[in-house]
């Protein structure tokens, strides 16, 4: 019996299937494992409930929180959006390295952009498997609903998503490149970005020049949408713009940066040696 | 007179100041069992990652049933899998669920019944929801090997496939290779350190000494070559003689 599908199938240039095979390969690694899940829900949650009550106790002292309640808690549901995005790519491909599965991987017809595709769609999953049970939670304790912020809510998700993303791949490449020793960057590197993003206060406490900064990040551009929201009901939708634009930059370097550390790999012969 | 399953001219690869290949030229036969022999650091396996285009070499060309690797792998890697002892699977997922990954990888149509042919044919099917990293060395082979034929490659690498295996276990391998290659007219390329398997295999033998070919032939030839009376002494003349330094 030929298993086998037509050589017209095997050239093709993106194959669903072997994206589908891929995020399967990830969802198998996480339904195996009960302590994944709950990891996955714990630190948005101890996060959410730490928040929460500072912003109760601040609702009493603060005339900004006072009048803005949700301010902090949207803030810090949003930033494990990016968080949770990032390790959701980096997590799923260091699962590879530390598996050492990649030499394995890519003697397969699987392309790089594909595994890119997977490592994303399982971000996504992990994201929403993370943050979900901390924004319910955030009503149970607080009477506060994240949803409350309508539709925006979508496009803040999308935006610092897919800036998780972008530094995930970055990452991805550069532990691929340099090996496990650089794993640590999966936890600090998105923080770096944590100062300048205005999670918990507008960028315009910072100095100037690093306001400049600021505003190249889709990351700012959300926080603040998020603030006019919740302070003034005003959805600033040229902001959601700008974010959406730079994010599609960002995801295209990170998505570059990720396609040259892979070719630098296999001129250096990582792929079969990378491992624990 | 069919074309080669594998030609390879002048390929050469270089890290920094460490010439790992240095310029090596073979053919492998189509339908051929292919040894590639050599004592460590002998470059066998840096040339099987360049076959396979996990490696890019420096210069040189590769062409793999007729397909230029360095160039078009990707037309030529459905039809070629690959076993090494020193490239794991995912030991968390269970046997079952790395087969159906590489399944999908490969495009297999028929996933559960292509599954359920090779498991019993690698006389694994008692294993099929246990997690990898459960199994002993010997299952774990099987279940490599099963990863590997998972395609019904026409070409397949494989990188001292009996590595840490019983000699029950490592001869049970053997004789699979062989009802395959037999049954399929697969071509087998293997790098190996077992002489014993290579005279038992081999049609072919590919000598590789300090990133060069130095001699290649049948077993047979070679033995009456170098007027010894094994491939282990065979072997040894080349790893230990002046040959290609």
């Amino acid at each position: 019996m030929e298993f086998r599908i037509s050589s017209n199938r095997y050239e093709l240039i993106f194959s669903p299937t072997r994206v589908g095979a891929m995020a399967l390969r990830y969802f198998y690694l996480l339904r195996g494992s009960w302590p994944r899940y709950l990891e996955l829900a714990y630190w948005p949650t101890v996060q959410m409930i730490l928040w929460g009550f500072i912003t109760e106790f601040l609702a009493t002292n603060s005339s900004y929180v006072g009048q803005a309640f949700g301010v902090l808690l949207s803030a810090v549901l949003l930033w494990d959006v990016m968080f949770r995005g990032q390790l959701g790519v980096s997590i799923s491909f260091f699962e590879e390295m530390w598996s050492r599965n990649l030499g394995h991987l890519f003697v397969s017809p699987l392309r790089p952009y594909e595994m890119i595709l997977a490592l994303t769609a399982m971000s996504l999953v992990r994201t929403i498997i993370g943050i979900v049970p901390a924004s319910i939670l955030a009503i149970v304790f607080f009477d506060y609903s994240v949803y409350g912020l309508g539709i925006s809510l979508v496009a803040f998700f999308v935006n610092l998503l897919v800036m998780g993303w972008a530094v995930g791949l970055i990452v991805a490449g550069m532990v691929l490149r340099f090996g496990l020793g650089a794993e640590s960057l999966a936890w600090v590197a998105i923080f770096a970005l944590a100062p300048i993003s205005g999670i918990y206060y507008p960028i315009s406490v910072l100095p100037s020049w690093l306001q400049v900064v600021a505003q190249a990040l889709p990351s700012s551009y959300v926080f603040e949408g998020m603030r006019s929201i919740i302070r003034d009901g005003v959805v600033l939708t040229e902001h959601m713009v700008i974010a959406g634009m730079l994010n599609v930059i960002y995801l295209l370097i990170g998505a570059i940066i990720f396609l040259a550390f892979f070719r630098s790999a296999r001129i250096k012969g990582l792929l079969l040696g990378v491992g624990e | 007179m069919a074309e080669p399953a594998i030609i390879v001219k002048n390929l050469t690869k270089r890290y920094d100041s460490v010439l790992a290949v240095d310029a090596i030229n073979f053919v492998v036969e189509p339908g051929s069992i292919t040894a590639l022999l050599g004592g460590n650091g002998a470059g066998k396996t840096t040339t099987i990652a360049m076959l396979l285009g996990l490696l890019l070499p420096t210069s040189g060309s590769i062409s793999v049933l007729g397909i230029d690797m360095i160039r078009d792998r990707y037309k030529v890697l459905p039809r070629m899998n690959f076993s090494s002892p020193y490239v794991e699977m995912p030991k968390r997922l269970t046997v079952a669920e790395n087969l159906k990954v590489y399944a999908a990888l490969y495009g297999i149509s028929h996933i559960k019944r292509r599954i359920c042919e090779i498991a019993e044919a690698m006389d694994i099917v008692s294993l099929l929801n246990r997690r990898l990293g459960n199994l002993s060395a010997g299952q774990k082979t099987r279940v490599a090997l099963a990863k590997a034929l998972i395609n019904q490659p026409d070409i397949l690498l494989l990188d001292e496939p009996t590595a840490s295996l019983d000699p029950d276990t490592a001869d049970w391998v053997r004789q699979y290779f062989v009802r395959y290659h037999e049954t399929k007219g697969a071509t087998l390329l293997i790098a190996s350190h077992n002489m014993e398997e290579v005279e038992r295999l081999c049609s072919d033998v590919i000598m590789m000494k300090k990133g060069k070919v130095v001699d290649c032939g049948a077993p047979s030839q070679l033995i009456k070559r170098y007027g010894r009376g094994n491939m282990e002494e065979v072997f040894l003349d080349i790893v230990r003689g002046d040959t290609g330094e």
